[in-house]
């Protein structure tokens, strides 16, 4: 299967071709300029590929959660690919995407949320794959859940960020910390390789962000007068 | 040629497909006024989340409803600015990574171009040059415009927008947001007379607006009545503040059309809809031989019909077909029209 994977949910814009098996990855740092870069790079390494657009068969990216406008625009072109080659779509978590890149068998996943918070999953790995011991939730630092046994992996910017915090809160469980990755294209690319196979593929209209902050806004009703 | 439009810049989704031809074949629209009343305004957050929600939902709606497959259109629209950033980049990236699967090319649309077109989408339309008067809940100017992308502006509010002093209005009123319509809805009660409110501007020596002076004028008055407002007084503030807004809107345009020398009157946005502005303009321009335009209601307020429109009157005028996107864009959350 050949799978284009792409992740704008940091402030680095990266883009994977899975091409049955072999990957190409790319990134680049943009700031706010994802919008200006992605297409085109996708473009380049498709043409260095010797690919053609046609011959993609799924389009996954990075879901969420990160900023909300970055999910969006990975969300909006991943809509738009796959409705216009009407191909399946894959959204990959980017807590999911962290414990695949750090590889250990136990993952605490962990990325700013801002306003004090944070985005957090707990990963075992299985032989079918992630096994969620805690979905992506939004805590704060303090309030992290807890999780049992030894040999964990802290990793992401939350760690990075909230360092003392999560160490004295998993003091019992951790075995080393990475606090700098950051969600990348490359392992979104595998682990949709395996949710396709799953059957997991959508319809490009069905394809959201997944952004875990879910109150953004207060009512009227809800406001102190 | 065949245009698909997107309009994603508040809060309003809207898909429409317009040919060069034919004119428009079908169109789309979801507003999500009903989610942000709760909230006594548009949260620009949740705008963005229910963009992404409905805009492919809608194009598959209508290229069902036309019967006509995406591979048909040869070029795609869409609304880069201005308007809230977040809102304009989840329409921006649906339709630009759309026109670079299919590799066609792109249209940078101006959402105020959009609604400056709007009434050539009925008939009779107007033909260039015009005056057009852009009065919406974020805008209100007047406009020389001479043909596509050729516009100058003749004046605009100094502060607040027609339709914003109609929704503040509104809400003092003990109105539901957006609270314009209603208004007018509550001012058809109302006794003329009763009540008098400034007419800010009238006789400013210029083209240019003023609204918030008014707005202060019927909030005093609001509060003054608060104890003892009943439905007929408020009904006769509404009729009071109607009669100033569209007082002042009538003698600019018309001021604007002696000024300019030109018979034709474009009125487009939201408040376009207000039929006392409707009556007004009608009774003082009839027998002087300008023809006064309103875009259908449903293309008032904000539509993809509009941003269709504005796509496919834009590569009509280009002398050969431009070549399908690289996928590289950006938004435009302030534009002047000027700059166009
Ligand atoms: N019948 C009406 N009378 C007065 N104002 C109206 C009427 N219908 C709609 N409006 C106003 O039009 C505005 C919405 O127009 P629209 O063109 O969508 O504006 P924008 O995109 O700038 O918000 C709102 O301020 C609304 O209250």
């Amino acid at each position: 299967m050949n799978i284009i994977a792409l992740d704008t949910s940091t402030e680095y814009c990266s883009l994977a071709l899975w091409l049955n098996g072999n990957i190409i990855s790319r990134e680049k740092l943009a700031g706010q300029r994802h919008s200006e870069l992605l297409l085109p790079m996708l473009q380049t390494m498709l043409t260095e590929a010797g690919v053609a657009l046609s011959q993609i068969e799924g389009i996954a990216f990075g879901a969420g959660p990160g900023s909300f406008t970055g999910l969006r625009i990975a969300c909006g072109i991943a809509q738009g690919l796959a409705f216009a080659r009407d191909i399946p779509v894959v959204g990959v978590s980017t807590l999911e995407a962290l414990a695949q890149q750090v590889d250990a068998s136990r993952v605490l996943a962990a990325r700013d949320a801002r306003m004090g918070e944070l985005y957090f999953a707990a990963y075992e790995k299985m032989e079918t794959g992630w096994f969620p011991v805690h979905a992506p939730l939004l805590c704060r630092p303090e309030t992290a859940p807890e999780v049992i046994g030894e040999g964990w992996t802290g990793c992401g910017s939350g760690f990075a960020l909230h360092q003392s915090v999560l160490s004295k809160t998993y003091s019992e469980n951790l075995q080393q910390i990475i606090p700098d990755c950051y969600p990348h294209a490359r392992e979104i690319a595998q682990l949709a390789a395996i949710k396709f196979a799953n059957g997991e593929g959508r319809a490009a209209e069905e394809a959201l962000p997944v952004y875990i902050r879910n109150k953004v806004a207060l009512k009227e009703s809800e406001r102190q007068r | 040629m065949l245009v698909l439009g997107i309009e994603t810049s508040c809060d309003e989704t809207g898909i429409a497909l317009y040919d060069t031809r034919r004119r428009l074949l079908g169109h789309a629209l979801y507003s999500q006024v009903d989610m942000h009343r709760d909230y006594g305004g548009v949260v620009p957050e949740l705008a963005s989340r229910d963009h992404i929600r409905r805009v492919l939902p809608l194009v598959a709606q209508v290229l069902e409803q036309t019967n006509i497959s995406l591979e048909a259109i040869d070029a795609i629209a869409y609304t880069q600015g201005p308007g809230l950033a977040g809102a304009l980049l989840t329409g921006a990236s649906i339709g630009n990574a759309l026109a670079f699967a299919r590799n066609i090319p792109v249209l940078n649309i101006h959402h105020l171009e959009g609604h400056l077109l709007s009434p050539l989408l009925s008939d009779p339309a107007p033909d260039f040059p015009f005056v057009a008067l852009l009065v919406s809940g974020g805008h209100t100017q007047l406009m020389h415009v001479k043909g596509i992308g050729q516009y100058k502006l003749l004046g605009e509010t100094v502060d607040d927008a027609a339709g914003e002093a109609f929704d503040k209005t509104a809400k003092l009123l003990g109105l539901d947001y957006p609270g314009g319509k209603l208004l007018a809805d509550l001012a058809t009660q109302g006794q003329p007379g009763r009540f008098r409110l400034p007419r800010p501007m009238l006789n400013s020596n210029d083209l240019n607006f003023s609204f918030s002076g008014l707005k202060t004028a019927a909030a005093l008055l609001i509060n003054k009545h608060k104890q003892k407002a009943s439905t007929q007084t408020r009904a006769d503030i509404a009729l009071a503040f109607e009669d100033a807004v569209t007082d002042v809107l009538v003698k600019k345009s018309i001021t604007a059309l002696k000024i300019t020398r030109l018979q034709q009157l474009v009125v487009a946005g939201g408040v376009g809809a207000n039929s006392r502005l409707r009556q007004k303009l009608q009774h003082h321009l009839a027998g002087t031989g300008i023809v006064v335009f309103f875009p259908e209601l449903e293309f008032c307020t904000d539509n993809g019909a509009m941003i269709a429109l504005a796509g496919a009157l834009r590569l009509q005028q280009l002398n050969e077909k431009p070549p399908g996107s690289d996928g590289s864009f950006t938004i435009k959350a302030r534009w002047n029209l000027e700059d166009l």
